[in-house]
């Protein structure tokens, strides 16, 4: 196997995996914050241990963010040296902001967090909570920040010698993409915990356990359950019209949608058949033309316009984007659901619903990771959009054999941490929240 | 163009700091680690050595990550040369640094293996440690480069015996910020334990360092001529020499600054003899990797300046006042 592809590999199955820990992470600290501000103000020790309990989880998943995070900054370097060549004078300073500016904030206030409900007082302690929410999603902001530049490079130009140059780090930061992709990255990361807690504390009602405690933090589930994925599919279709007006090979990709055609087709449901550029399945007539600006006959772009070596792995890209299209969907539907029993008191007693909430924990994670499928398979071959291809971001001194053996390294590791995080997080689970 | 050196100069000296805070800091995190099996008899006393670096070990290494952006920034060359061309160094490192992250987490929740956890604890802490010296070793000691500036030898290479006298000159650094921190953060039996630990390490400590300057001036003759190489070593041995005093005394809190004290030197006769230089290249002095020939332009250095002189005293601010929250000798009561 070529070492570029092996190097693709790693990097997809390293930041996928780093992934699942930051975007639970996210909306974990602001349900802690949540919690803690009830505490604060009602003095009710019920929240009190709602936070703590989820202090203990997000210590786990903490941990092992930050171990897979490591690895992700140092693969720039190791895996895509011709890459770091490169960019090191735009994406070097927004990974270096991070590290001033979110992972210092995060980092050094989760030990308040783990460690100092017994040290400090309620206020530090609520200070300390809402440090970690503002400096994870700050973390979240540069990193985004820095991806969103490789989808619409911003602020640059190119000298005489063809090096990449920095000329505005404001526009840089804040291009185009930039703003759409980081809200709807982080309501999915919200989405996540949501969920999360809800599976959490919809178990212990249905089996009885842990009283006040449970139905309180199942509230609190349900309501962020029924608002959040409606708060996404704004921000999503904000999102989906950005990708049509800047990088509109990746949107023809994600429809499979080949010819430029007025009317264009939304698929609820398909199959795209590369080779003889068609595109079969459940379809929505001229709806794509509709969402894209409310106008059933307007034009979408389609693949053809680019030329065959510079289109994305279509299928791949559209079969991922409806994946999470239609996990967005039944989130809406199965969070208002709740919503409604909730408002109709039948939430604590209605089995069928709670039985249900636990087997929902994957199903975000499963639309955030093929969401970012889209995106980043979508930019192919692009490692910068139309500036760079991929194939000449790789490391050269690397060769196949190191990276089989990284490759399979990683593999192993991740799959041991794999294990041992979700027994360990069940384990809590188990022991559940405080009980005095 | 003038302009530009005094920025590649600025910034040459704050990934330096970046990079000795690093060591000071997670210095007694991975110290504490590596000295587990020797001070801990008992489980109580590994809980409460692993609760003395808790709360703090986690933004210690953000001080390794954000030093490792910064040269991603200001010397992208130099970091996709080391970083790609050590590359199964690297991979070690980073296993380490993984197990060593996850171990603590793992082993409060996993009692039925704490064992193990305890095992991959002490060895990422102690490879990682060693790893660290041996690299920085290598790219003052001179690696072979292409003119591409590609790293042109191969794992064996790395394994010289001056990088490995680094890697041992810095383990044991690490080993005495550890048991100092361990001095100050603990009482009674695991107390004594740590002074005579201290003790020890002191001396070894002591002969590691002058073999290391011996080795540097010996190998590089240029640094006979360096004043800040005098000062650095008068730091190292101040240091030990107080370390020496505070032990008779048993000072509690002073040994800790004094070892610190005594790794600066050593970091700072590293960095005195590296400037300008980034990686020396053994083969071709020409194809060296210098501050000047792998910046970053001018106005990305001039933002990230910015970024750093103010971001980091707020940084220091909150860290030094989360430190004092928890002050004092380690307590158990809470998640470990
Ligand atoms: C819980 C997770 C989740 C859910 C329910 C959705 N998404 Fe999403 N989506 C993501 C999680 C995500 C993501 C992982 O966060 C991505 C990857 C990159 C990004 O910006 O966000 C993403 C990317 C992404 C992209 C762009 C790819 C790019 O960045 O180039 C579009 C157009 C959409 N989404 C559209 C939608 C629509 C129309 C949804 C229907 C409600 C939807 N997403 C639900
Ligand atoms: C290739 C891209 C990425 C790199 C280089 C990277 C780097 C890192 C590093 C070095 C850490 C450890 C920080 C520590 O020790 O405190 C970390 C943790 C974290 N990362 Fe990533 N990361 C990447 C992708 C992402 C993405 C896409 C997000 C979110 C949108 C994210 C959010 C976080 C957060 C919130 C943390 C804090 C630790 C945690 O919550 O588990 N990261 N990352
Ligand atoms: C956290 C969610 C992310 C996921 C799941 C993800 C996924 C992927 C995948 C699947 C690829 C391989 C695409 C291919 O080769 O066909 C890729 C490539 C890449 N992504 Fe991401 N990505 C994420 C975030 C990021 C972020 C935040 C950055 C930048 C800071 C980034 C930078 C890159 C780079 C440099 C490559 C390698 C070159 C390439 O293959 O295009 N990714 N990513």
């Amino acid at each position: 196997m070529d070492a570029l592809l092996l190097a693709r590999m790693q990097f997809a199955f390293t930041i996928g995996f780093h992934f699942l820990f930051p975007a639970m992470t996210l909306g974990t600290a602001l349900i802690i914050l949540i919690s803690e501000t009830l505490y604060l103000v009602k003095k009710d020790d019920t929240y009190r241990r709602i936070t703590d309990f989820l202090a203990r989880l997000l210590g786990l998943i903490f941990v092992v963010g930050a171990a897979t995070g490591i690895v992700m900054e140092f693969s720039f370097g190791t895996n895509w040296s011709q890459y770091s060549r490169a960019v090191g004078d735009i994406f070097g300073p927004i990974l270096a902001a991070e590290g001033v500016i979110a992972f210092f904030l995060e980092s050094v206030f989760i030990g308040v967090l783990i460690f100092g409900r017994n040290r400090v007082s309620p206020i530090v302690y609520w200070v300390a909570a809402l440090l970690v929410f503002i400096g994870g999603h700050l973390s979240a902001f540069w990193i985004v920040v820095a991806n969103s530049w490789m989808q619409t490079p911003a602020g640059y130009e190119i000298n005489a010698v063809g090096k990449i140059m920095l000329t505005s780090f404001s526009a840089a930061v804040f291009n185009p993409s930039t703003v759409a992709r980081f809200l709807h990255t982080v309501l999915a990361t919200w989405v996540v915990s949501a969920v999360m807690v809800c599976g959490i504390a919809g178990y212990y009602v249905r089996k009885g356990q842990h009283g006040e405690t449970a139905r309180t933090m199942l509230k609190l589930g349900i309501i962020l359950f029924a608002i959040t994925p409606l708060l996404q599919l704004g921000a999503a279709h904000g999102h989906a019209i950005q990708v049509i007006n800047t990088q509109p090979v990746k949107a023809a990709a994600m429809e499979g949608h080949f010819h430029t055609t007025r009317g264009a087709n939304i698929y609820v449901v398909g199959f795209v058949d590369e080779a003889n550029e068609k595109t079969y399945g459940i379809y929505i007539p001229k709806g794509l033309s509709f969402l894209y600006n409310f106008d059933f006959n307007s034009e979408i772009k389609g693949l053809k316009e680019a030329p065959k070596e510079n289109w994305p792995p279509v299928n791949l890209v559209f079969q991922s984007y409806h994946i999470m299209v239609a996990l967005g969907m039944i989130f809406i539907a199965l969070g208002l659901l709740g919503a409604w029993l909730l408002w109709t008191g039948k939430l604590y007693t209605a089995k069928w619903y709670l039985m249900g909430l636990p087997f929902l924990i994957p199903l975000p994670h499963l639309a955030h990771e093929t969401g970012w499928i889209t995106a980043e398979v979508g930019r192919q071959p692009w490692i910068i959009y139309g500036l760079m291809k991929t194939a000449a971001g790789a490391s050269v001194v690397v060769s196949a054999g190191e990276l089989i053996f990284s490759l399979l390294m990683f593999s192993a590791v991740y799959l041991l941490l794999f294990v041992i995080f979700v027994l360990l997080f069940v384990k809590i689970v188990k022991q559940g929240p405080a009980t005095s | 163009m003038e302009n530009i050196q005094n920025f590649q100069i600025l910034w040459f000296v704050l990934i330096f700091i970046l990079f000795t805070v690093y060591a000071l800091l997670d210095g007694f995190d991975l110290g504490i680690a590596i000295l587990l099996p020797f001070l801990g008899g008992t489980k109580e006393e590994k809980d409460t050595l692993i609760a003395s670096i808790g709360p703090v070990w986690d933004g210690n290494e953000v001080w390794l990550i954000t030093g490792g952006g910064a040269l991603f920034a200001a010397f992208p060359h130099a970091y996709a040369t080391a970083f790609s061309g050590f590359y199964l160094a690297m991979m070690l490192v980073l296993l380490a640094l993984i197990f060593r992250a996850v171990s603590m987490e793992f082993r409060a929740n996993d009692p039925a293996r704490a064992g193990l956890w305890e095992k991959a604890l002490i060895g990422g802490s102690a490879l990682a440690a060693l790893l660290f010296g041996v690299a920085l070793g290598n790219v003052i000691y001179g690696v072979p480069l292409t003119g591409q500036m590609e790293y042109a030898g191969s794992f064996f290479t790395l394994l010289r015996p001056v990088p490995l006298l680094f890697g041992l000159t810095g383990l044991a650094a690490v080993c005495l910020q550890g048991a100092c921190w361990a001095v100050m953060k603990t009482e009674g039996a695991l107390q004594e334990r740590s002074f005579k630990a201290v003790k020890k390490l002191l001396w070894i400590n002591a002969i590691t360092a002058v073999i290391y300057f011996l080795v540097l001036v010996v190998t590089f003759p240029r640094l006979s001529s360096n004043i800040l190489f005098y000062v650095a070593v008068w730091l190292t041995y101040a240091g030990l020499i107080a370390l020496y005093y505070s032990l008779g005394r048993k000072n509690d809190t002073a040994p800790f600054a004094e070892s610190s004290l005594s790794f600066i030197g050593l970091f700072l006769a590293a960095g005195a003899l590296q400037f300008p230089n980034l990686i020396t290249a053994s083969n071709n002095p020409q194809f060296s990797l210098t501050i000047y020939n792998s910046s970053t332009g001018l106005y990305t250095l001039q933002v990230m300046a910015v970024i750093a002189l103010i971001g980091m005293p707020v940084v220091i601010g909150y860290t030094v006042f989360v430190y004092r929250l928890f002050k004092g000798k380690a307590r158990t009561d809470n998640h470990y």
